[in-house]
């Protein structure tokens, strides 16, 4: 039995540590610095100059709130999915939404360099065909099966990594600086990813929380929606445009972090259960918390390397996939 | 209270039920019967506005549904399918709670009086001690009946079940349908039910309509229509009909599959 009660105590302690892990990385990297001086560099604002005042500022902080974004956004995108599919194994990654993103995105990174402005649009344009395809190919009248979601995925994820190394192969002199971005690194991307997303992201969470009900109903099943007045196709195309908006903002920014979908609303409904009321800002808290973890250790456990969060989150992620396929969750 | 008119419904191009017509009155039970395949359930189904049909017409008190809205049908008609499938963690008062949801506002709250009608709900159902329980520990009769009584917070005029009694045994099939007899009988709830059981049919049913490929083979009270020859018709059995002291509805003794 899930005891409400217990949930948002869950919940609220999850947001409550997330903050504290937040302060925690700012001070983490080669120059090490106190919470005290964390505190008082971030009261005092960014104008006034301190010893840290650049570092935190300018570097670590935008690094740490971009981490938390776009693991919030990711986070919430799987959860809308796995409502919309009425599936567990519904995640922007699997089903190809990310990397649809990304092939547009490398479109302009590469081809048209000059329309950087537009990254934004182009990965919610590619995501949003990778959904339909996905649809196309997986919806059956009875539903989406696992099996399907899979498949369709494995397509559509191969026919864009195609584009993708085509692309590449085109426009090879530009290629690292690509490369650099498409491997879901937090490195270097600082104010400027920042700027571009959040108000985006801001926009998306609101949309979201006003899709509660809708994914608590669309829950129970399309016979159960259609009983109780509601159109089962238009609540499942606003799901989807709204879950890839949200996957494809952090694909614009960041570029592919995978998995963070798939494990955070599964963790989070072991947690507090399945009812959106609580599972959709429980996801919302552990993806930003997850992705916190991945860069903060991407960059400090082998430092002076720093290894993207995306592939700490493969890494992590692969084998948490594998024991969800062993403990039969779907 | 209903009236089907001339209804067609295709399936991939094939037309499965051809030019039905039947009405239901108000306060009535009325059963819906027929072999495997013979399009009951689409009938049903198209009723319940989950099957589009290509011509014809439903009228709810003479409107027809076409013109009405998915949310003000939802607010005067209820269809409970033969299975279920819900998050399984979710407990039983909050699923019986969705059944208000067609009478709210976007982000309006349960107010004293939804909450009444639930605890009315799961009273009638037989679910007030459970109503903290998870779904998933329920019985499949003690499921079906959480579903029951989803379908009556929803406060409909008409309920219609698809074969409300399939996945459950003898003891708890006749649990469901006694509940809606008693609902019936009680608020006058209009009841339209697809069922497979002819003695269950003939005993719960004030109407029977027989469907027979996609057609209208009878319809009327179970005394005209459970006959010996409509079975052997219909389903190619033979049957001897049987009157048994504590019900009037005729009874279906089956005998043996009639060979062609």
């Amino acid at each position: 039995m899930i005891h409400t009660a217990r949930s948002r105590m869950i919940i609220i302690t999850t947001f409550v540590v997330t903050i504290l892990a937040a302060i925690i990385a700012i001070g983490l990297g080669s120059v090490h610095i106190s919470i005290p001086d964390i505190l008082s560099t971030l009261i005092n604002g960014r104008d006034k100059e301190g010893v840290y005042t650049t570092i935190i500022w300018d570097i670590r902080l935008p690094r740490v709130l971009l981490a938390l974004i776009i693991g919030a956004s990711i986070a919430i995108s799987g959860a809308l999915l796995q409502a919309v599919m009425g599936n567990p194994l519904a995640d922007p990654g699997l089903t190809g939404v990310t990397s649809g993103a990304a092939a547009f995105v490398l479109l302009i990174l590469l081809a048209n360099p000059e329309l950087t402005h537009l990254i934004p649009l182009a990965a919610f344009v590619g995501g949003l065909i990778a959904a339909a395809i996905v649809y196309a190919l997986a919806w059956r009248r009875t539903g989406i099966t696992p099996i399907t979601i899979i498949l369709s995925g494995v397509a559509v994820n191969a026919l864009c990594g195609g584009v993708i190394g085509f692309l590449s192969i085109l426009y090879s002199d530009r290629l690292p600086s690509a490369v650099q971005w498409m491997n879901g690194s937090l490195a270097a991307k600082g104010n400027a990813s920042l700027h571009m997303i959040y108000v985006y992201a801001i926009i998306g969470w609101i949309l979201a929380i006003f899709a509660i009900r809708k994914a608590n109903i669309i829950r129970l099943g399309d016979q159960v929606a259609t009983n109780l007045g509601e159109s089962v196709t238009r609540i499942r195309i606003m799901l989807s445009i709204l879950a890839v908006f949200l996957a494809a903002i952090s694909v614009a920014a960041v570029g592919m972090i995978s998995f963070v979908g798939l494990i955070v609303p599964h963790m989070a409904r072991l947690l507090v259960g399945s009812d959106y009321k609580y599972m959709l800002p429980m996801s919302m808290a552990m993806g930003a918390i997850v992705l916190l973890i991945a860069d903060t250790g991407g960059r400090t456990l082998f430092a002076p390397l720093d290894i993207p969060a995306g592939i700490l989150m493969a890494v992590i992620g692969g084998p948490y996939f594998l024991y969800l396929m062993r403990k039969r969750a779907f | 209270m209903l009236k089907i008119e001339q209804l067609s419904i295709s399936y991939e191009q094939k037309e499965v039920v051809h030019n039905f017509s039947f009405e239901v009155k108000k306060g009535e039970i009325l059963s819906i019967i027929g072999p495997n395949g013979s399009g009951k359930s689409t009938i049903l189904k198209a009723i319940a506005r989950m099957q589009p049909y290509s011509t014809g017409n439903i009228l709810f008190e003479g409107e027809n549904m076409r013109r009405l809205s998915s949310k003000e049908i939802a607010r005067k008609m209820c269809m409970l399918s033969q299975q279920n499938q819900a998050p399984t963690d979710i407990s039983v008062k909050n699923l019986v709670a969705y059944g208000r949801y067609p009478h709210k506002k976007w982000f309006e709250r349960l107010n004293v009086e939804d909450e009444a009608i639930i605890d009315w709900a799961l009273e009638k159902t037989y679910l007030s001690h459970y109503k903290e329980k998870p779904i998933a520990a329920l019985s499949g009769g003690e499921a079906q009946r959480a579903w029951i009584a989803m379908a009556l917070a929803q406060r409909p005029q008409v309920l219609l079940l698809d074969e409300p009694t399939t996945f459950l045994d003898i003891a708890h099939q006749h649990e469901v349908l006694e509940l809606v007899r008693e609902l019936n009988r009680e608020m006058g709830m209009t009841v339209v039910m697809v069922l497979h059981d002819l003695n269950q049919a003939s005993s719960y049913s004030d109407k029977i309509v027989v469907v027979k490929e996609g057609n209208r083979a009878q319809m009327g009270t179970p005394d005209e229509v459970m006959t010996e020859q409509m079975i052997q018709q219909i389903y190619r059995m033979e049957a001897e009909i049987q009157y048994v002291s504590w019900d009037d509805s005729p009874r279906i003794q089956l005998k043996n599959t009639v060979k062609v």
